[in-house]
């Protein structure tokens, strides 16, 4: 056996040697599919909980469905944080997600937007005068703000009126690119999308009287493949907290009553 | 078999690709004449902006596009003033879109059927009186038929597939921007995958058939083109 | 430049750049008649293909004169276009439009004409060419021989003030070549059309010419009539074996006893093969220099028939270090014999003597 005397290999065994020491004392690695509409609060939990714990989290955005049909087919997630309740229930029924993991991590507010600053007049007034090419809104078939949305439509008696003037996005994301684009004058987005700190950012706004609609509730579960994950369950724990949930109602999100 | 929602997007796909086929080869053939014979120094230029679609994200597309034709772009300012709003989430909004993106499918073979023709035979004609343009209709065109067949088949196919640019700009409205691959995306997130799984098998089944047709009906034709030289 | 209407005149400074990234120069100045077959004669680069190419206008020239019987084709920068001239153009490779049929060819220019095209012509033609069996054809089925004569007839059909071939036999083997000659030699006897024919081929220069220009490296080294310019000892494009006089003659008398013909001209006559010419027709014949033997008396005992006598006008060194070149005037006729240096000097020949040019072999080219 020939003895191995070259010190840069002997320093690369150190390191490798070492990080994998500090992986498996203190911190987990976690991979996260979070909806794409909570990407920003997402990203702020994330950076808190990293510096707090140590642990490592890796954020990935997209569509709940995707990722429905991806977890259904083994995709390496360990926790899920859904736009809807529907999809984390459907997982844990098909024995995909612990049980036992389920909670509501946020709730969502409803308003009616424009880019305009002079369109919307801080009241229901626009939609009922018909002044406007379209009105954006998620798809109702697919994303619980378009659901809302629909709600609320329907409950103002306007599905009739508004009906040939609806353009949906695939999801509340990009039902807001209609309106900020100024393609649709107006439309039912995500209140976490035009508020800052509880400042409008610009534009003009209706604040969708909560009574209109069912609460929109996003939900999120700890995943099979999480199960033994410290780093998955203490992030969920984290979004769960007080702390968490301060840091979410400031991006726009209601209070999760229990 | 198919829900009412889902032959109205399979009839809509339809159009959109043709009538996208149709406008592509009446207006892409001039362009990949001039790109196959010009010397200019524009040849370049326009040659990479119109292979673009190639290597851009079709969602990249779309959302340039969302915006040009949005009340703040340069095109939505145009139809603006001529009184027709703006293109987005209509039926042609969505031919432009599919225009430019499948532009470079149906430009490029066409030009590399145009070029493959060299100079020679337009040479003979124009000593036989055919004047420039009487050169491009009876000999050009005629000669490059193998490149007609790919740019319509591809065309027609690439329309029919399209899903990013439609995705941005479409706004999902039955009957105008509503197209199979919208239709099925959405059973996907709605997790209504027997839908999704039949739309999706009539697509390939359809796209196969078109496939095979075409290039039969190429075989015949291949017997009077393109042995020049001779 | 006169606009004469029976003459054709090219002034041309054209610089192009070729394959090989050299930069090649054409400088012409000729008046060319405006009837029969003006052949061009050069070496592979001598630009003989650019001329004919700039004439019909299919090379971008920024400066130059080409008027054809009166129309004015080119003058300075006023250029008129390549499909207002009426021009026929025979490629070296016929170039048939391989997506229309033998008819379609050939009436692709004749639907085109501006002028109303008469339909005895078309026949007449079609009926040189030889070509009714040919109409239903496409082109990928028809011989290169074929192909040729199609091209020939489609050039042909749209009446043209002119009629270029470039190279039209250069790509056909011996035997093809063979076929088409025939067509081209009648071409010439039953057409009005002005011909300007290139080619590298002394022999078919020899066949078919009335007139001759020859190039080099862009620029005419010699330019006359056909005998004239054979004749020129001069000549800077060396012919080596192909060294020889062309010229014309009648047929006088027949032999059949020994089917032999009697071909007479001014100055002189020749007995040469009966071919079947009949009398009083006009034949070209041939004399290669090498077949010429120069004496000072006349000889009867040898198997040589043709001797004529003439006055040496010029003696000029050959190619072959050996041998020289000798032109001697027989009436209206020159003749060129190759002789050995050595023999000369025995002979003592000088400019102005009086010889017997003894011919070994006669070809008739037509």
């Amino acid at each position: 056996m020939v003895v191995f005397r070259n010190w840069q290999f002997i320093g690369l065994v150190l390191l490798t040697g070492l990080s994998s020491i500090r992986a498996s004392i203190d911190a987990d690695e976690a991979t996260i599919a979070v909806a794409s509409n909570f990407s920003a609060a997402a990203q702020q939990l994330a950076a808190d909980f990293e510096n707090k714990s140590g642990h490592k989290i890796n954020l990935v955005f997209g569509s709940s469905g995707r990722f429905y049909a991806q977890i259904s087919n083994a995709a390496p997630f360990d926790a899920f944080l859904s736009a809807d309740q529907e999809k984390p229930l459907a997982l844990v029924e098909n024995e995909l997600a612990i049980k036992d993991s389920l909670f509501t991590y946020a709730r969502g507010a409803l308003v009616l937007w424009s880019a305009d600053s002079e369109k919307v007049n801080n009241s229901v007034d626009v939609l009922r005068s018909n002044s406007f090419n379209k009105i954006a809104l998620a798809n109702p078939r697919l994303a619980p703000y378009g659901v809302a949305a629909n709600e609320v439509i329907e409950g103002l008696g306007l599905s009739n009126d508004l009906s040939k003037k609806m353009v949906l996005g695939e999801n509340v994301v990009q039902a807001y690119q209609f309106v900020a684009t100024e393609n649709a004058e107006i439309g039912l987005v995500a209140y976490s999308q035009v508020f800052f700190a509880g400042q409008l950012s610009a534009g003009s706004v209706w604040i969708v009287a909560e009574e209109l609609y069912d609460p929109i509730r996003q939900d999120a579960v700890l995943l099979n493949r999480g199960q033994s994950n410290r780093a998955a369950s203490a992030f969920l724990e984290f979004v769960k907290s007080h702390e968490g949930q301060a840091t979410i109602q400031s991006f726009g999100y209601r209070a999760v009553e229990s | 078999m198919f829900s009412e929602g889902d032959v109205t997007a399979i009839f809509l796909t339809l159009r959109l690709a043709t009538t996208v086929t149709l406008i592509l080869l009446v207006l892409g053939a001039p362009l990949a004449w001039w790109l196959a014979r010009t010397n200019s120094r524009l040849k370049g230029p326009i040659g990479a902006f119109v292979a673009l679609p190639l290597v851009l994200p079709p969602t990249v597309l779309g959302f340039y596009l969302l915006l040009t034709l949005g009340p703040n772009g340069p095109i939505g300012q145009v139809t603006q003033s001529l009184g027709l709003g703006t293109l987005a989430f209509s039926y042609s909004g969505l031919v432009i879109g599919s225009v430019l993106y499948s532009l470079p499918f149906v430009v490029q073979p066409l030009q590399n059927s145009f070029e493959a023709i060299g100079d020679r035979p337009l040479e003979v004609a124009a000593t036989l009186g055919a004047s420039p343009i009487d050169r491009y209709f009876s000999i050009a065109i005629p000669m490059a038929k193998p490149g007609f067949f790919t740019a319509a088949v591809l065309g027609f196919a690439h329309t029919v597939g399209e899903f990013g640019v439609v995705l941005m700009i479409g706004g999902n409205i039955p009957g105008e921007t509503r197209v199979i691959s919208v239709q099925i995306y959405d059973h996907v997130e709605a997790l209504a995958y027997d839908e999704a799984n039949r739309l999706a098998l009539l697509m390939i089944v359809f796209s196969f058939l078109v496939l095979l047709s075409v290039y039969g009906l190429r075989k015949k034709s291949q017997r009077q083109i393109l042995r020049f030289g001779s | 430049m006169t606009a004469d209407s029976n003459t054709i005149n090219i002034a041309i400074q054209h610089r192009l750049n070729n394959s090989r990234a050299q930069t090649f120069c054409l400088d012409v100045n000729l008046q060319l008649p405006g009837k029969g077959i003006t052949a061009i004669f050069g070496e592979s680069g001598s630009g003989k293909t650019t001329l004919l190419r700039c004439l019909a206008g299919l090379e971008k020239m920024l400066n130059g004169e080409i008027h054809v019987k009166g129309l004015v084709w080119q003058s300075g920068l006023e250029i008129k276009p390549v499909h207002e001239r009426r021009v026929g153009y025979v490629f070296q490779e016929s170039s048939l439009f391989s997506h229309l049929n033998v008819e379609q060819n050939i009436g692709y220019g004749v639907k085109r004409s501006p002028v109303m095209l008469s339909k005895p012509n078309y026949e007449k033609i079609i009926e040189l060419m030889g070509l009714y069996s040919l109409l239903e054809r496409f082109p990928e089925k028809l011989s290169g021989g074929e192909r040729q004569r199609v091209a020939i007839a489609r050039a042909l059909l749209i009446e043209p003030d002119i009629l270029l071939m470039d190279e039209p036999l250069a790509s056909l083997d011996g035997r093809r070549k063979q076929e088409i000659m025939p067509y081209l030699e009648s071409m010439h006897e039953k057409l009005d059309v002005p011909i300007i024919y290139v080619t590298h081929s002394i022999d078919e220069v020899a066949r078919l010419a009335d007139h001759l220009v020859v190039l080099q490296e862009g620029t005419v080294m010699a330019e006359g009539p056909l005998g004239e310019v054979l004749a020129n000892t001069d000549l800077p494009i060396k012919l080596g074996e192909d060294t020889g006089v062309v010229f014309e003659a009648t047929v006088a008398e027949r032999d059949d006893d020994w089917n032999l013909l009697r071909a007479e001209f001014l100055g002189g006559e020749l007995w040469v093969r009966d071919g079947g010419d009949s009398l009083d027709q006009s034949i070209r014949i041939r004399v290669l220099a090498r077949d010429v033997s120069l004496a000072l008396n006349a000889h009867t005992d040898t198997s040589i028939i043709n001797r004529l006598r003439g006055r040496i006008e010029k003696i000029h060194e050959d190619e072959d270090r050996a041998m020289l070149l000798v032109r001697l005037v027989v009436g209206e006729v020159k003749l060129l014999a190759r002789v050995s240096r050595r023999s000369a000097h025995q002979l003592a020949i000088k400019i102005g003597d009086e010889v017997w040019a003894q011919i070994k072999g006669v070809a008739i080219l037509r």
